[in-house]
């Protein structure tokens, strides 16, 4: 019987164990394909529906809500949506921007303490992070009313709760590289007299530069969806399109067009995880 | 280097400080004696006793604990049978990428548009069958599909960490499949199984938005209450009970960071 294998000490055919393998994975496979996959191609599907007048959906194909997107509506062309989309990527790149200026010196600081230390200061880091993002923001609310209230509510205010929310997310990868950095590489850029940017520059860089690519994608992903944070500390000035796919999904009801937005965000997302996608492994990051 | 050293530790305290300061200000105004303005007026406890009492935050307390329990429950089994069922078995590459693809879509997808999908999908099959109205049950539902994926991930890196020759030993004992399975393997894989567990929960209690999206008017959890009492303009209810919330999830980061610790 060339059919038979030993895997983990039993002697059985590979038919039997896939089998088994896939009595033990089936529930959770179903519940993921029922609630995540089959939901996500309903979403894409709906963003090329349209909504009837008293909130129902039509299924018929039209191109409807990426023209509404591109601004043209019932009345004329306007660009409002398209600021939008042009304000939420580049905020988020300015918090990916910010966070990441942040996030290295802090990684160096980490990773130069003691073990002991060293985990301290990673679960300081972690609590924030592990708190409800609701409560952070409103706690900013505070901060604002207290110390500059004519900062709130308005963009500066939206960017540093949003460089705020997404801190974390971009130390613990970039201080995964750097712990793991050869410093004699670093000693001899200093040896031979480099300025400190070459040092960064040849010698760092290259080093962290996959933990880099992973903390820019998991900063900049959640915060071109980010909902919470414009809301509380911002104005109708600092809309961004998760305020407006919450919109479409609450008071307007208009499920296609909210749909058609969170396609569009889904398409940022899945161009930023393409670059991740190649960069993790080498990260060792998945 | 000192420059850099001076650098990396104002950052640091800088870093620190953006994470800190709005949840000192939650704190310390917890306890604030004066109800209106963001001036000291002494130190109370008070706000924690009315907050107590207050029947609309214990509803939403209840709701809070029951949807982190229900679904940490259900993820966790699910979860590790799904690890278990992925990894331990002689999948085909692609049936491997699959899996790796379905586990990883929830971690990676922005959670308004998984909050999004799911909303979908609860009116689709609201329409088809009648069930599925917004409350308890939905998001019930939704915090397990994050869920399974993250427990999935954390019992995966463990499951890799034990060697198929304690198998090997055990079956050569005439162990049987389930005994295999309860007293070598589960044993064995705990502390991955209560990491993912805590780390679920966390999440649950973490998340606004996906509960936001799929409660309905009865089933408001603790951040959705706040978030709501924000609209209405703040409370010192509100600061205490966020205060408690922050502890909480306070101890689990820790006890979360113990636990890695410890394999």
């Amino acid at each position: 019987m060339p059919d038979r294998l030993v895997s983990h000490g039993q002697l059985v055919t590979r038919r039997r164990l896939l089998w088994r393998g896939a009595a033990t994975s089936s529930p959770g496979v179903l519940w993921l394909l029922v609630f995540l996959a089959i939901p996500c191609l309903l979403l894409l599907a709906l963003a090329f529906a349209s909504r009837g007048s008293y909130g129902q959906i039509i299924w018929s194909p039209t191109w409807r809500n990426f023209r509404k997107l591109a601004g043209y509506g019932v009345f004329g062309w306007s660009a409002d949506y398209l600021w939008i989309l042009a304000r939420t990527v580049w905020l988020a790149l300015l918090t990916t921007i910010l966070c990441i200026l942040l996030a290295y010196p802090i990684a160096f600081f980490v990773a130069r303490r003691s073990p002991r230390w060293r985990n301290f200061w990673l679960v300081l880091l972690m609590i924030p992070f592990c708190t409800n993002l609701v409560i952070r923001t409103y706690g900013w609310q505070l901060v604002f009313s207290i110390l500059s209230p004519n900062l709130y509510p308005g963009a500066i205010a939206v960017i540093i709760g949003m460089v705020s929310s997404n801190l974390s997310f971009a130390v613990l990868p970039l201080y995964t590289s750097v712990e793991r950095i050869d410093w004699s590489i670093v000693d001899a850029a200093e040896d031979l007299y480099a300025s400190r940017w070459s040092v960064f520059r040849h010698g760092i860089l290259p080093q962290t530069r996959p933990g880099l690519v992973v903390a820019v994608i998991v900063t900049f992903i959640p915060a071109l969806g980010t909902f919470v944070v414009p809301d509380l500390l911002g104005g109708s000035k600092t809309m961004l399109i998760g305020n407006l796919i919450q919109q479409q999904f609450g008071a307007s009801r208009d499920f296609p067009f909210g749909a058609a937005l969170s396609f569009t965000l889904m398409l940022a997302t899945l161009i930023a995880l393409g670059i991740y996608q190649r960069r993790a492994g080498e990260a060792g990051l998945v | 280097m000192t420059r850099n050293r001076r650098l990396a530790a104002t950052t640091t305290a800088t870093g620190m400080a953006l994470l800190y300061l709005p949840l000192l200000a939650v704190v310390v105004l917890s306890l604030n004696q004066s109800r209106l303005g963001l001036h000291w007026g002494g130190f109370t406890l008070n706000w924690y006793a009315r907050a107590w009492k207050n029947p609309a935050v214990l509803h939403a307390l209840t709701n809070t604990l029951l949807l982190a329990a229900a679904s940490t429950a259900a993820a966790t089994v699910l979860g590790t049978a799904l690890a278990i069922g992925i990894a331990r078995y002689p999948w085909p590459r692609w049936t491997q990428a699959t899996f790796s693809l379905l586990v990883h879509l929830p971690v990676v997808t922005p959670d308004i548009i998984f909050a999004a999908a799911l909303l979908v999908v609860f009116r689709l099959l609201r329409e088809m069958t009648g069930l599925f109205n917004l409350g308890m049950g939905t998001m019930i539902i939704a915090h397990v599909t994050f869920q399974i994926a993250f427990v999935a991930l954390v019992v995966r890196a463990r499951l890799a960490t034990i060697e198929p020759e304690i198998e090997e030993a055990a079956r050569d004992l005439y162990a049987t499949n389930s005994d295999v399975l309860r007293k070598i393997l589960l044993p064995l894989l705990a502390p991955g199984i209560v990491a993912g567990a805590l780390l679920a929960f966390t999440l649950s209690l973490d998340d606004f938005v996906i509960s936001f999206f799929t409660s309905g008017p009865e089933s408001a959890t603790l951040p959705i209450y706040i978030f709501s009492s924000l609209k209405r303009g703040l409370s010192p209810e509100i600061h205490a009970v966020s205060t408690v919330i922050f502890l909480v999830t306070a101890i689990l980061a820790v006890a979360m960071q113990l636990l890695s610790r410890s394999d």
